[in-house]
């Protein structure tokens, strides 16, 4: 939408180009071999139980990071870094939820 | 045929209660009323254009102000039906099934589409205006929001007279609120009701992260920004925050309920306790999404009128944020009782005691605001303290409540229902009514009248102790919440007898601010000055009320109260600032589109709560392309000439 603000005083945020073609295609590759991993690791069956998990979740993690870092520019951003903080206070957020159900659940008396 | 008809009629709209068909009465005569005046008038094009598709914050702010005051009123009648229920023992005056739906709305009703709405109704009225800015981020985004919002609550509210309402409190447990337990489409409707008007609220959430973030005026850096701002921003961050988990939960009950799955069923493998422990984290921190703003309010109009600077400004940004961050460590609380064992209820307990600290540096601020100021005393003064001591109570017995083994015996009783209506209504509510009462001249141009506003706080404030103070004893003498009856070998209706004339103190005082504003609409003065209060910010700087642009010339800010040392500087002697020359201004346009969509949201909900995919595909239909419209419309803003600024400008100060 077109705003108003940019002539207010703020001008000057905009960021220059959005990546280039060279780093568009690193994240490509990136995130395609990311994908291929767990998938071959399930459909093969190299690896079961904890092992096969931890590659699936460390590739999905890995694969967040590329997505950060290729498309949504997060090394690029000007100061102050707004997108950098709301995203760790997203994440501390995230862990705190996942992990405090996980934690709540697990020690669920009725539940068991 | 006419059998068939009967039948589905019979099930469609709610029958058997003679308070149904009075309420079923009194809406149709308000429906008719509103139609035939509008076109008596020939207002519908004025209504169409100058409100329903306006794009301003300062209307879209007044619309959600007047739909949260008509929210406000049915939640307070549900609550005024409750404790004439409750008045005495064994009263047959509801039955326990209409009672379960009556707490059930009155709780959603409050919360969700009451507060929540009065609160964006601010932060629209407010913050562009503080600021220095001439409108929020996404002014279409913002009216999206509002029309989501009025849809989901209309779709909500239909569900009194059409289906039947929701009857599983506020919150909707499973498996009460599963489908084998409430068969009917009452859960439904609270599903659809409140998924439309979530996504208006988060989008409103975002709209004013990135207003504040982005469109300050030149020199505000972030800690010359008024307090309101500051705690808009902790609100709107928490919003951001919050709001996907309740939209994720009621989605997957959706999906319990429609498909069958077995999230929350004990049976093929769910639990329903995991949909206490998700609700619970959004609705923990949705009671500081709902405060905090309000203690921004408080900042302001106590350093207003006591002439005096914020004391502990920095204390203030730093206890807001701390707030908003750990109000999501701590929502456990809701459920210490589920039996999580003392590990999980003890860290609990602590975050819960902990987050009362920065509420505490607060309360001390806004006192030592206070000490040695010239003080005086108007209504929105006189809320804010009416609400000091009663959050200091309510925050006290918060604390009580932290404290898990003793939580025990108070869960579920009267005694946590005194509690939160005690932080609820003294601090939401109060906070609210005094940002309203404040803020009210700079959005109509006039104030409201003193002398009945103070029989209205009066009223208000004695009424909400006599309600409220039996509750807490009555919940130590047993009394749990949401029973319908009692018998006269409890000892509890004096008690209860008493809190119900407190509850209708309360109401009569929501009389006195109805006939307050209907008063002052015919018989206050208009206010010339734009700045009645003698104030600090920038929102006092303009006329009242302000021109759709805002600003004529956008400020430039070297200070916190920008607004009260420029003012000082005048009576110095000092030149005030030359104003850079006027240039035309870049607005948004209307549209109708949002109206359209949010009235498409309510035709598929409809559908989907009914069942009725007939109805429900083309409403979302029609909800995509709205979107696919507004995607492919290039025509969306336009400038103000300098000539009809200078035309509004010269108007403005004829009257200033």
């Amino acid at each position: 939408m077109a705003q108003h603000s940019a002539h207010d005083s703020h001008g000057g945020h905009d960021q220059g180009a959005h990546g280039s073609l060279k780093s568009y295609l690193t994240g490509f590759v990136l995130s395609l071999v990311l994908t291929v991993i767990p998938l071959l690791v399930v459909l093969n069956d190299w690896l079961e139980g904890t092992p096969a998990m931890v590659v699936l979740l460390g590739s999905a993690v890995l694969q967040f990071v590329v997505q950060l870092l290729f498309f949504m520019h997060l090394r690029e951003e000007g100061k102050p870094r707004y997108n950098l903080m709301t995203l760790l206070l997203g994440i501390f957020i995230l862990v705190l939820i996942v992990g405090g159900s996980i934690w709540i659940m697990t020690y669920n008396q009725v539940a068991h | 045929m006419l059998d068939q008809i009967k039948e589905f009629a019979s099930g469609f709209f709610v029958t058997g209660d003679p308070l149904i068909y009075g309420a079923d009465v009194a809406i149709a005569m308000t429906m008719i009323a509103v139609v035939s005046v509008l076109t008596y008038f020939k207002k519908w094009t004025w209504l169409w254009r100058e409100w329903l598709t306006t794009v301003d914050h300062k209307r879209i702010g007044i619309m959600y102000v007047i739909a949260s005051l008509l929210m406000l009123f049915r939640g307070g009648v549900d609550a005024l039906l409750m404790r004439l229920q409750l008045a005495v023992p064994n009263n047959d005056f509801l039955t326990p099934e209409h009672y379960n739906a009556i707490f059930t709305t009155h709780g959603v009703i409050m919360i969700l589409f009451m507060a929540m709405p009065l609160m964006f109704g601010l932060f629209n009225l407010v913050v562009p205006l503080q600021i220095g800015a001439r409108d929020v981020a996404f002014p279409f985004l913002n009216s999206l929001s509002f029309w989501l919002f009025f849809f989901g609550a209309m779709l909500f509210n239909v569900s009194f007279v059409i289906g039947g309402s929701p009857d599983a409190g506020w919150l909707s447990y499973p498996p009460l609120s599963g489908k084998a337990f409430s068969p009917g489409v009452g859960q439904d409707f609270y599903i659809w009701g409140i998924q439309i008007s979530g996504i208006g609220s988060l989008a409103t959430g975002i709209n004013f992260v990135v207003t504040i973030l982005k469109m300050r005026a030149p020199g505000m850096k972030l800690f010359k920004m008024p307090m309101f701002t500051w705690s808009v921003l902790s609100s709107s961050l928490t919003i951001l925050l919050a709001f996907p988990i309740l939209t994720v939960t009621i989605a997957l009950l959706f999906i319990d309920r429609y498909f069958g799955a077995h999230f929350f069923t004990l049976d093929g493998g769910g639990n329903p306790m995991m949909y206490i422990n998700l609700i619970w984290m959004w609705g923990h921190p949705e009671v500081y999404i709902v405060v905090l703003p309000a203690f921004g309010i408080f900042s302001e109009i106590v350093a207003t009128f006591s002439r005096k600077r914020l004391f502990g400004y920095a204390s203030m940004v730093f206890a807001l944020m701390s707030i908003a961050v750990f109000s999501f460590t701590t929502w456990a609380h809701h459920f210490f009782t589920m039996g999580s064992g003392a590990d999980v209820n003890a860290f609990f307990a602590i975050t819960t005691m902990a987050i009362a600290i920065p509420t505490g540096v607060k309360v001390f601020n806004w006192l030592f605001t206070m000490y040695r100021g010239r003080i005086s005393f108007p209504t929105p003064m006189m809320w804010t303290m009416g609400f000091i001591p009663c959050f200091i109570v309510g925050g006290m017995t918060g604390v009580m409540l932290s404290v898990a083994p003793a939580d025990f015996q108070f869960h579920n009783s009267y005694f946590l229902i005194a509690h939160f209506h005690q932080v609820l209504i003294g601090g939401v509510a109060f906070g609210y009514f005094a940002g309203l009462y404040y803020w009210w001249p700079k959005v109509f141009g006039f104030k409201l009248n003193e002398k009945i506003g103070k029989w209205a706080f009066w009223l208000w404030n004695i009424g909400f102790y006599v309600c409220f103070m039996p509750q807490y004893a009555l919940g130590l003498m047993g009394m749990t919440r949401r029973m319908s009856t009692y018998g006269w070998d409890r000892g509890w209706w004096e008690l209860n007898l008493t809190s119900t004339i407190g509850g209708f103190l309360m109401g009569i005082g929501f009389l006195f601010q109805v006939w307050q504003i209907l008063h002052s609409i015919k018989f206050m003065e208009k206010d010339t000055t734009g700045d009645p209060w003698d104030a600090r910010t920038l929102e006092w700087s303009i006329p009242s009320p302000a021109p759709h642009y805002n600003f004529a010339t956008i400020p430039v800010v070297d200070s916190k109260d920008a607004w009260w040392e420029e003012k000082q500087r005048l009576v110095q002697g000092e030149a005030p600032k030359p104003k850079p020359p006027l240039e035309p201004i870049h607005m948004p346009k209307n549209s109708g589109i949002p109206f359209i969509m949010g009235f498409c949201w309510f035709v598929a909900g409809f559908g989907l709560v009914f069942d009725w995919l007939w109805m429900a595909i083309p409403g979302l239909l029609g909800v995509a392309g709205c979107m696919l419209a507004h995607s492919f419309n290039y025509n969306t803003d336009y400038y103000i000439p300098v000539d009809e600024i200078k035309a509004t400008e010269a108007a403005a100060r004829r009257s200033v």
